[in-house]
């Protein structure tokens, strides 16, 4: 479509050709999508255009993944385009994902036409009801003169306030029919007003807080990456004027550089133990872009008992929904951060950084625990050493790391350093296996000159490696490396620790021969089973220009510590035993949490 | 926050886009993180900016209340949301049609009680009685259990603020 159509000619437009406007006006450069009957309008009208590059996907689910990672490495919309019925349906667990790790995605759903709704047609599904729980909004277009503007909406909504999915479904006689085109600017959301400016009183009421703090801490989650660069820069200089500690939960890594002294290391589950004990102790807590989710917070009436705490956040239903906050501050992290560090300058003559020495001096107690300790010692190789190595060896280069979900995922968290914020990308809150490796297609194709690790368990890559052959028909040469330990790990953790060791369904009996899985594929397979074996097939598998699988054969029965057994405060942290003997065992409140 | 935290029961109104799906985004909301609903009346009061209010009767700890307003007021099709019970003096009413069934004497004696009670005869059949009575649900309640109906159809609450103020969207 030229972008000089006159009035008559966009008055022509099908709706199918509305849609592809609406996207190319959003600047959308890429769609990964899955056809079918009810979308073959716009695939048509794809088809006919090259402003914007379709990636065929080999799952739905993995097109939602893709593009959440496409989102989260560029900060830009993901757009995902898919089918009615199964289709739609197949997006749910990846919609669930993006809305819980605050991802902005437009999904485009195809429907049957809207004189068939409701008539159990062929591959129907309620789609706006199917998604809505699990969508930031949603919208069925029934009208063509709603159309550009729902589409456009779409965006808007997905991008701005607390970012997330948003569904768009299209009936099929929605997208063949005539519709009338309007840009951008025809949004109109009457009651969609996300707060972005802090309150400044709020904001003066926390330096002060700060500037009193003998043991403040800074807690910081994935809403300062979500807010950009600008504010994890903002972040760095707020935190090195005030000479505090800092500690970033699982979707926070990289908001602040991992080789700074100051920062403590990842919190919550597995965090660190002075990142841990430094929030059981603070006097002041400073929590910016995180949300006390439970994996963070540990049994709440144990959790940060002494502190005062500041939370900022976008979005005030995550404000005093587990933990009750004394200074809450509703607004974009950029500003607030902004405004936190004009305050702290303009009171730089308040501030006493030697009221600081004796926490730090606690502080570096806990640190020589040296709680992420291991040791590599036979030649089995522990998983530990394997993501070390891949750090060391990639440290000079652009990368970016996914994970899949488990034991690996943990191993990843704390061994991983990363300076860099979008350069981690993990599922957070759901928790879903599966994607690593569609969000490290999408990476890879935001940045196609990068190195782009995807690191995964056997049977977390089990769950979407189809997408094998996406990777292989864009040439994207992402590299996987699974550490296989022939175990659901993470589970079998659980199961000996938690109930008496008795393995139900934890074994990956029957798996592939991953090096033949990637060669039948056409990918590199590798394998590295024994210690010497690790270094030279990381160059190997940094060096190759094709996607490559490698099979990394770790020691099966490692655990990952340290660990917060549920129900459990911060300071019943347990710390790898010398010898993994038995477990106590754990309290019957802390049993049901998951 | 607190699991003995006492419960209070608020009245909330919300102001939304008449638009279809709004209704089950404010009903997902409550049911997909087990808060109550006690009452919920819903209705266009904005033909021309086609808006409508919710009024929604819940109860729960202070903490929990907080959050239902926040994801209230998150939801995208919502202008404002209202917390009555906390937000100065409201006026609250229900309506309810009430049907008495029996022997002479019992419609004589419900009529009666109808009287003080300021419920209103809508239906009078020999045999059965049909009131329509209006107050607060604890009116409601007493004049329920004074005239015991072999059936009731309660409206729900509807409620709005004394004094000058009113609850209109921000524009558009
Ligand atoms: C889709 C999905 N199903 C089930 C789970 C529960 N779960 C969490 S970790 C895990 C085991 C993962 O095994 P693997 O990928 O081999 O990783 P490891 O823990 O061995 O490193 C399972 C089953 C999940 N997180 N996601
Ligand atoms: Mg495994």
């Amino acid at each position: 479509m030229p972008a000089t159509a006159s009035a008559t000619e966009t008055s022509q437009l099908t709706g199918a050709q509305v849609i592809v406007k609406a996207l190319q006006d959003q600047g959308v450069e890429l769609i990964f999508g899955y056809p079918g009957g009810a979308v073959l309008p716009l695939y048509d009208v794809l088809f006919q255009q090259d402003k914007i590059r379709h990636i065929l996907v080999r799952h739905e689910q993995a097109a939602v993944h893709a593009a959440e990672g496409y989102a989260r490495s560029t900060g830009k919309v993901g757009v995902v385009l898919v089918t009615s019925g199964p289709g739609a349906t197949n997006t749910v667990t990846g919609l669930t994902d993006a809305l819980m790790d605050s991802t902005p995605i437009v999904c485009l759903t195809g429907q049957v036409p809207t004189h068939m709704i409701g008539n159990d047609a062929f591959q129907e599904a309620d789609t706006v009801g199917i998604t809505r729980p699990c969508t930031k909004h949603n919208y069925l277009v029934k009208r063509p003169e709603d159309l550009a503007r729902i589409i456009h909406e779409a965006f808007h909504v997905a991008r701005s306030g607390r970012p997330g999915p948003v569904v768009v479904d299209l009936p099929k006689n929605i997208q063949t029919g005539k519709a009338p085109y309007v840009g951008p600017e025809a949004v109109r959301l009457r009651g969609y007003r996300p707060r972005r400016e802090p309150d400044l009183a709020r904001v003066e009421e926390a330096i002060e807080l700060l500037l009193r703090a003998q043991r403040p801490i800074f807690y910081v989650g994935g809403g300062v990456i979500n807010a950009g660069p600008t504010a994890c820069t903002l972040l760095t200089e707020l935190v090195r004027a005030t000479g505090a500690p800092i500690t970033l939960t699982l979707m926070g890594l990289g908001a602040y550089p991992a080789s700074d002294p100051q920062f403590l290391g990842m919190l919550g589950m597995h965090g660190t133990y002075e990142a841990n004990m430094a929030m059981y102790e603070c006097d002041l807590m400073l929590a910016i872009g995180a949300r006390f989710d439970d994996r963070v917070t540990g049994r709440l009436d144990g959790f940060s008992p002494r502190s005062k705490k500041v939370h900022v956040d976008i979005d005030p239903s995550s404000i005093n929904k587990n933990v009750v906050v004394d200074v809450p501050i509703v607004g974009d992290a950029e500003l607030a951060l902004l405004a936190m560090l004009d305050c702290f300058r303009r009171r730089a003559n308040e501030h006493d950084p030697e009221r600081l020495t004796g926490w730090w001096r606690q502080i570096e107690k806990w640190r020589a625990v040296d709680s992420l300790r291991f040791r590599q010692e036979s030649r089995a190789i522990k998983p530990q050493t394997a993501i070390k190595r891949l750090w060391e060896k990639t440290r000079d280069r652009d990368v970016y790391v996914t994970t899949d979900v488990g034991q690996h995922q943990m191993w990843a968290a704390q061994h991983f350093k990363f300076d860099k914020p979008m350069r981690w990308l993990t599922s957070g809150g759901l928790g879903t296996m599966g994607f690593g490796f569609p969000a490290a297609i999408g990476v890879q194709l935001a940045h196609p000159e990068a190195t782009v690790l995807c690191i995964s368990g056997d049977a977390s890559f089990v769950m979407n490696m189809q997408e094998l052959s996406t990777a292989i028909q864009y040439r994207l040469p992402v590299k996987t490396f699974i550490l296989n330990n022939e175990y659901m790990g993470m589970v079998r953790q659980w199961q000996d620790f938690f109930h008496g060791s008795r393995r139900a369904e934890s074994y990956m009996a029957a798996l592939p021969d991953f090096v033949k899985l990637a060669e039948a594929f056409g990918a590199v397979g590798l394998r590295a089973s024994r210690i010497e074996e690790l270094d030279p097939v990381i160059d190997a598998a940094l060096a190759a220009d094709k996607p490559v699988i490698v099979d990394v054969v770790v020691e099966k029965m490692e655990n990952v510590y340290p660990m917060i057994p549920g129900g459990c405060a911060h300071n019943e942290i347990k710390l790898s035993p010398e010898d993994d003997g038995p477990h106590e065992p754990i309290s019957e409140e802390g049993m049901v949490l998951v | 926050m607190k699991a003995n935290e006492e419960e209070q029961r608020h009245t909330i109104v919300v102001l939304v886009d008449n638009e279809p799906g709004v209704l089950a985004r404010v009903i997902g909301l409550f049911s997909g993180r087990g808060y109550n609903i006690d009452s919920l009346t819903v209705a266009e009061v904005d033909k021309e900016r086609g808006l409508s209010r919710i009024n929604i009767v819940t109860s729960g700890t202070r903490v929990v209340i907080e959050q239902i307003k926040a994801l209230l007021a998150k939801l995208v099709p919502v202008h404002k949301v209202q917390d009555l019970t906390v937000e100065g003096p409201a006026v609250e009413r229900e309506l309810a049609l009430v049907k008495v069934v029996g022997d002479r004497e019992r419609l004589i004696q419900a009529l009666r009680i109808a009287d003080f009670m300021h419920a209103r005869l809508v239906d009078s059949r020999p045999d059965s009685l049909i009131f329509e009575v209006t107050g607060t649900s604890d009116e409601l309640d007493a004049f329920i259990a004074l005239v015991e109906p072999v059936e009731v159809s309660r409206a729900g609450v509807v409620a709005i603020a004394r004094g000058p103020k009113a609850l209109v969207p921000d524009r558009g």
